[in-house]
């Protein structure tokens, strides 16, 4: 229990006068984003965007503090979207130009970043922000080579800058995906994988000298591998297999600067202990539960359950073709891994662990567990109010504030709600109704 | 007037087998060659089952009645009775105490590919679209059907699935028919096969047959293609049709036998059902039309993201929705999605669906349906949960023709059954027992009542909770 007249006097204390961005939300149901259980009857206090306190906390506010009742209601951090392609796509097919996962056309491969293609005005943005989801990690799309190139955080702020933190991570295939890739095979594709840290780790250091001449990287490309040999740039491999897992963690013994994390996962509970004595994070698909390729024939929903069990880090992302535009989904898998704790043999999670899942822990995995994803003080101040249990099918968002600033939640899909809500016909056409 | 089906039966053999065979026969009268309609009968037998009794649940009928601490009753394959908690159970029944549990159908999903996208879904297994002309009526999904899909397992146990449609793909304007199957385990498509069920034609409109022809230059490459390449079809159908009938009523040569005509002049009589894929509302409307002009009925549409702009059209002309709850934008057909499509749909009065198009999708279709009615209610739509549940079992069986026989609790259907662990419009609740045709065949408390495909036998994982 967090009574927390400190900070409260430290609220007070500040002489400067409170701005727009600073308020409350009290009495409702909240939701720390910590893996703790919701506590009833709890406040939030933002100010210039960050969270100051949370939880079962009374304070002293500053007078003429807006204060927003919350009574019925449960209060959360943002979701946070730990896999996605989220702003990069407009239309997945058929829509020339709207698409920028693709890269298949480039001659580079790790030195690609997401960056300039995350387009804050996408509509998929506008929708995942109007169900709660205010943060995302956004990865490239491998093409020709087995790195993808470099993933982004975003925010799905209605403003004009949606990047985070660039160039977060390195996307690379070392499984099924990436053998295709890289010739045909997991030998193949590990071959590749070396070399092209070999030659990031020759040309480190060297400003402007000549390369060998048998480089397969272009320069730009080994560049960009500089700080994942290095150990400053996260490197996300996304495996299924439980033996492709195995490989990977064992790679740092080889390179052992390599910070790495894990996406996809399906098979991780077979070498789940393995999994939680090397520490690497996880960001795993919630519920795939069918051999839908090789590399996942031990496919079950208690895979998420069971590595948390062992003690594996891990967080849920969207992965295949949920990954542009259905992170809003999270939720509801987060709320099926609950499920399962019903069900006999099955591996759930507790209701904080899965909220956690799909708040502070992508944020972690990450690197940035620091900054978003649980309502600690000092946190960017991403709140939503719920209409009820954000796990539950029946629950949307009220209110939702990035970095403490009020949001829209309307769309394009709302608008159509709305235009459509009666098919009467009308003086004019429907074209005039807006 | 159609012949008995044993006659009609000997004469198809002779059609297939050829003369040698039929030498032995008395030469068929004029106009008595009849083709054969059931060609690959189903051979699917319930299993054993015991009386049982579930009581103290609360009851969604699927036809929209409830039940709060109902009981229900299962006799020899069948829903014997349905009422309250005074409904007795007969000596030796199984009593089932379900407080705090729900009953309802089992779940019938419209619109699946298990079997013909398999998993794992690799090229050798990619059996579910001829895409090699626009119009393939003559090809059938039940000849892709891989009874070993482990999918299946996965939609009865997780999905409370008990029932479904397995259609062909969507790149030809007529992708070939489509096949309904009981969800138990056999070693062959007839094996699976719904007794009786009629059979339906996939057809498409709109991106999908465009895109796949006009990429190998040839027609259709536009929707006025699509549209012409249709109705140039369907005008070999009714010439197709009008020399079959003749045939049957005055003799004369017997026409050739033409598999694809077969299959449209079975649509043309309103033997086979049309399960249109189609997207926009433009569209749907411009489909309404082509069915009026050579006179056939649509049954359902399928995807119908914008279902909801022309939902008094449907009404209407009486077409069923089968629709997804928040699919959107993975293609400009899809653009307009919006989660309230179910709810608009249901509230123009015409027939909604929740299907799922999906190996997973169709895990969660009672979540799908919460979703919808959520939607519904913020649009200031109150849906209630024992009408939402006719969009996952009366209306999809009454779309492909078996509402007779499944698709609601009501005494002397199928006992298709699914008992919830909880409320099933909640993500925190499961399947606890299903039953088809009275027998149970998932517990989730017995591990022995879990199927496993051929496929999983022995591999990391085999039996496990999936």
């Amino acid at each position: 229990m967090k009574r927390l007249s400190l900070i409260a006097a430290a609220l007070a204390a500040t002489a400067s006068p409170l701005t727009a961005q600073t308020f409350a939300i009290s009495g409702g149901t909240v939701v720390l984003g910590d893996g703790s259980e919701p506590i009833q009857n709890g406040m939030v206090v933002i100010r210039d965007g960050r969270v100051v306190a949370a939880g079962d906390i009374r304070m002293k506010l500053p007078p003429g503090t807006e204060v927003i009742d919350a009574t019925n209601k449960w209060v959360t951090p943002g979701i946070v979207a730990g896999f996605s392609r989220l702003g990069l796509a407009e239309v997945d097919l058929g829509a020339s130009g709207s698409d920028d996962t693709e890269t298949g056309g480039s001659p580079f491969s790790a030195a690609i970043d997401v960056t300039p293609g995350v387009n804050p005005k996408a509509s998929t943005i506008a929708v995942s922000r109007t169900d709660g989801v205010t943060r995302a990690v956004v990865a490239p799309v491998a093409a020709k080579s087995i790195f993808a190139g470099q993933g982004a955080i975003i925010d799905t702020g209605d403003d004009m800058e949606p990047i985070v933190r660039a160039r977060a991570f390195q996307f690379v295939e070392l499984g099924e995906g990436g053998a295709g890739i890289a010739g045909g095979s997991r030998t193949a594709s590990f071959a590749m994988f070396r070399n092209a840290l070999r030659e990031a780790r020759d040309l480190r250091g060297r400003v402007d000298t000549n390369r060998q001449d048998d480089v397969l990287l272009t320069r730009f490309d080994a560049a960009a591998l500089v700080p994942v040999v290095q150990g400053k740039q996260l490197l996300l491999v996304h495996v299924e297999r439980a033996k492709d897992i195995l490989n990977v963690v064992e790679l740092r013994q080889e390179f052992p600067g390599l910070k790495i994390a894990l996406v996809g996962v399906t098979e991780g509970w077979l070498v789940a202990d393995r999994l939680a004595s090397s520490g690497v994070w996880v960001i795993a698909s919630a519920l795939n539960d069918l051999p839908a390729s090789f590399e996942m024939l031990a496919a079950t929903q208690s895979n998420v359950g069971r590595m948390r069990a062992a003690g594996v880090n891990v967080a849920i992302g969207m992965l295949d073709d949920n990954d542009t535009r259905y992170v809003r989904n999270q939720r509801q898998y987060a709320g099926n891994l609950v499920a399962l704790g019903k069900v006999p043999g099955a591996a759930g999670v507790s209701w904080g662990d899965a909220f956690a899942m799909i708040s502070s822990k992508p944020a972690e995995a990450v690197g940035l567990g620091h900054e978003f994803g649980s309502l600690a003080a000092g946190r960017r101040g991403d709140v939503v109010i719920w209409d009820g249990d954000p796990l539950e099918l029946d629950s949307a968002p009220e209110a939702v504030w990035i970095d403490g600033v009020r949001q829209p939640l309307d769309n394009h899909q709302t608008k159509l709600r709305d235009r459509y809500r009666s098919l009467e016909r009308q003086a004019l056409p429907e074209a005039y109704r807006k | 007037m159609r012949r008995t089906g044993v006659a009609r039966f000997a004469a198809a053999i002779c059609v297939v087998a050829g003369l040698g065979a039929c030498a032995v026969q008395p030469k068929p009268k004029p106009g008595e060659i009849r083709i054969n309609l059931n060609p690959y009968p189903s051979t699917y037998q319930p299993y054993g089952s015991v009386p049982t009794l579930i009581r103290g649940a609360t009851i969604l009928d699927g036809e929209g009645g409830r039940i709060d601490n109902g009981s229900v009753l299962l006799v020899d394959g069948k829903v014997s009775a349905v009422g309250g908690a005074d409904l007795g159970a007969p000596e030796g029944a199984t009593v089932i105490d379900a407080g705090g549990k729900y009953v309802t159908p089992g779940i019938i999903d419209v619109h699946s590919h298990l079997g013909d996208y398999p998993s794992p879904g690799v090229q050798s297994h990619s059996d579910g679209n001829e895409a090699t002309s626009p119009a393939r009526p003559e090809v059938w999904a039940e000849h892709s059907v891989w009874p070993q899909d482990p999918g299946f397992s996965r939609a009865l146990a997780n999905g409370g699935v008990t029932a479904l449609q397995i259609l062909p793909g969507s790149a030809n304007l007529f992708g070939g028919r489509s096949v309904t199957l009981k969800n138990v385990p056999a070693r062959t498509m007839q094996g699976m096969k719904f007794p009786g069920a009629p059979y339906g034609l996939k057809m498409a409109c709109g991106e999908n047959p465009k895109r796949v022809y006009g990429s190998k230059n040839q027609m259709p490459a536009t929707r006025m293609g699509n549209i012409a390449y249709v109705r140039q079809t369907w005008a070999k159908a009714k010439e197709y049709d009008r020399k079959w009938t003749k045939y049957e009523k005055a003799g004369g040569d017997i026409p050739a036998q033409d598999l694809a005509m077969d299959t449209l002049r079975g649509v043309l009589h309103g033997e086979i059902l049309i399960h249109n894929h189609c997207y926009r509302a433009d569209e749907m409307a411009i489909m309404i039309d082509v069915a009026k002009e050579f006179g056939y009925k649509i049954a359902s549409f399928q995807h119908g993201v914008e279902a909801y702009k022309i939902a008094d059209l449907l009404k209407e002309n009486g077409i069923c929705g089968a629709l997804w709850a928040d699919w959107y934008g993975f293609k400009l057909e899809s653009y307009d999605g919006i989660n309230e499509n179910l709810a608009y749909v249901h509230n123009a009065g015409a027939c909604a669906i929740v299907h799922s198009d999906d190996a997973n999708g169709i895990q969660r279709l009672n979540q799908e349906a919460a979703k919808a009615i959520a939607a519904g209610k913020r649009a200031g739509i109150i849906i209630s949960e024992e009408v939402a549940w006719t969009w996952l079992s009366g209306n999809p069986a009454k779309s492909l023709g078996v509402f007779e026989q499944t698709g609601s609790l009501k005494a002397g259907k199928m006992a298709d059954v699914v008992l919830w662990n909880g409320n099933p419009f909640s993500a925190y609740t499961r399947p606890d027992k299903v039953w088809i045709d009275g027998a149970l065949l998932y517990d989730s408390h017995n591990p022995k009542l879990r199927p496993v495909s051929d496929f999983e036998l022995g591999q990391p994982g085999e039996g496990d909770v999936k």
